[in-house]
């Protein structure tokens, strides 16, 4: 049975419920306006909201001077890559703790999790001279290795946490019939655990995408990614709001929409499946 | 029943995880406690020898290092603080029944997915400036004298700017939780005459207080680390005043380059991690056996 609710508690909780969504939200809305304003307006006070010069060439500049392109591909390959290589790992250790089961999986799981516990900045000086003597630093391969690694234990998790619902009545039926394993992965598993794997990617999509210790220490240029191309605008040479209103607006604007698509299951691979 | 034959197929297919998670923990960690035992500075790679314990020595009778752990606990705590009264209160807003909820989530949630480098920069210049920003504006139009927040309250502004990229996160878990809770309880409790704050006192917050648990101790590990707001705004300043541990063993290792000292740190940073962690492991173990 569902209660009863009345119209004047319905409007009293929407009205309240916008007005603190929209504060919160409102530092990304100046931003994304403040890009379309020329830099004397963004920096005008009083502000002005909507009724500005709407002007595109801040992008035009971004782009232009600082090659925004080079590092936005940075960002896509080293996010994309160290994601990829974590999936192939994990893909197999998950389905194997979840599949086949030992006395041992369970501290296997909390002690894969408690690598994740550890700070990096624990770690930043044996890996910076790692990095150095091999000719690491500033590479896109050095990033992805360290992202994908640092990332391994919650793909791990998130992936674990999927295939353990996935009814284990169903894998004995298909082997009643005679299948192999491999079909039994090919046609009854894969089908069943696309949902997962397609959330556990972009929630570790997202992760990388924003990392910022590791790709700020060991990145400068060449292999830097968006996270340090924004981070070049704290030492600015004279106006630069409405450029760097651009160039964040540019490095988020993908990422936040892929957030919005990944909100729920970003609670179970961050809580890794302490709620749901 | 697992056949032999999954066994195998298991043990094979978990090898190659759990074998680079052991690398990646255990080598990086063991150097760190090699370097911490050496005076070893890269500027200077003459003087390089075995000092014992020397270098943790002078890393904990640093008064930089009473100032950064005062710093960090001071940030943890405020933020932890800041998204758990501000959180609660939003996701049992967000519970109720509200015209357009799935947008309005949208916009709480979005500060998450922002990188902390645009979200730190952005707060200082656009919103902080104390002629030009947001805030300096409001506080004209109210009357107010606008304070020149990386002047005046450089570590608050911190707090402020890492606040507003947890709460999202602190809000969507409670809110996760609340959803979950049983509406029934509710509506007994609501027959029987409760009024809506015992209902909250005796039903709702017991049921938040396992998801409130996890929230606290997985923002402390992050919060414990945070790095990048720190880097692009003030760099450790004034003076120490916003350095907290993890950016003062990194201006030792790669500002100052000592290798011995900055160890010494790391490791330190790895054992005030580890507390947080083991309480953490314990309550998602439980988690795992149910």
């Amino acid at each position: 049975m569902a209660r009863k609710v009345s119209s004047r508690r319905v409007l009293v909780s929407t009205g309240a419920a916008w007005f603190f969504g929209f504060l919160i939200f409102l530092p990304i809305l100046w931003t994304f306006l403040t890009s379309f304003k020329t830099e004397l307006e963004a920096f005008a006070i009083p502000p002005t909201f909507l009724f500005f010069h709407w002007t595109t060439e801040n992008y035009a500049t971004v782009q232009g001077r600082s090659d925004y392109l080079h590092h936005a591909l940075n960002s896509i390959m080293i996010a994309g890559g160290s994601t990829l290589i974590a999936m192939l790992i994990a893909v197999p250790a998950a389905w194997s703790m979840a599949f086949a089961p030992t006395k041992r999986t369970k501290d296997i799981l909390l002690w894969m999790l408690s690598t994740k516990m550890m700070p990096p900045v624990g770690v930043l000086v044996p890996i910076y001279l790692v990095y150095r003597d091999f000719g690491l630093l500033d590479t896109r391969a050095g990033l992805i290795v360290i992202l994908c690694l640092g990332n391994l234990p919650i793909v791990i998790w998130m992936l674990f946490t999927y295939f353990k619902e996935i009814p284990k009545d169903i894998l004995e039926a298909a082997r009643m019939d005679g299948a192999t394993i491999g079909r039994e992965l090919v046609y009854v598993l894969t089908p069943m655990a696309i949902p997962g794997l397609a959330s556990t990617l972009l929630l570790n999509l997202i992760l990388a995408w924003n990392e910022a210790f590791w790709t700020l220490n060991l990145s400068t240029s060449d292999a830097a990614p968006l996270t340090v191309f924004i981070a070049s605008y704290s030492s600015p040479e004279g106006l630069f709001w409405a450029k760097l209103s651009a160039a964040s607006t540019l490095a988020i604007a993908p990422i936040v929409v892929l957030g919005w698509f990944s909100q729920r299951q970003l609670v179970r691979g961050l809580t890794f499946g302490a709620v749901k | 029943m697992a056949t032999q034959q999954t066994q195998v197929l298991g043990r094979t297919l978990l090898t190659p995880a759990v074998a680079l998670l052991f690398i990646w923990m255990i080598v990086p960690l063991a150097m760190t406690i090699y370097f911490s035992t050496l005076h070893y500075n890269l500027l200077d790679p003459e003087t390089e020898g075995f000092v014992g314990l020397e270098n943790y020595r002078y890393f904990l009778t640093d008064p930089a290092f009473l100032t950064s752990l005062r710093n960090t606990l001071v940030l943890v705590g405020s933020v932890l603080a800041i998204t758990i009264l501000l959180g609660t209160p939003l996701a049992l807003l967000l519970d109720q029944p509200v015209v357009g909820r799935s947008i309005v989530r949208l916009m709480v949630i979005a500060p998450f997915f922002v990188m902390p480098t645009v979200s730190a920069l952005v707060w200082k210049n656009l919103l902080m400036h104390p002629v030009s920003g947001l805030f300096a504006w409001i506080s004209s139009l109210l009357g107010v004298t606008s304070i020149d927040w990386f002047a005046d309250a450089p570590l608050l502004a911190v707090i402020l700017i890492v606040s507003w990229q947890w709460l999202p996160f602190a809000t969507l878990i409670l809110l996760t939780a609340l959803q979950s809770q049983d509406e029934e309880q509710k509506e007994a409790a609501e027959m029987d005459g409760a009024g809506p704050f015992p209902t909250f006192l005796y039903l709702t917050l017991p049921h938040l207080a396992r998801p409130i648990t996890v929230v606290i101790l997985i923002e402390t590990i992050f919060l414990l680390t945070v790095f990048a707001e720190i880097y692009v705004t003030t760099g450790g300043g004034p003076g120490l005043q916003t350095t907290n541990i993890a950016f003062l063993i990194y201006s030792q290792a790669l500002i100052q380059f000592d290798v011995g000292n900055a160890s010494a740190g790391g490791l330190v940073a790895v054992v005030i991690a580890n507390i947080v962690a083991f309480f953490l492991v314990r309550i998602i173990g439980r988690n795992l056996e149910a």
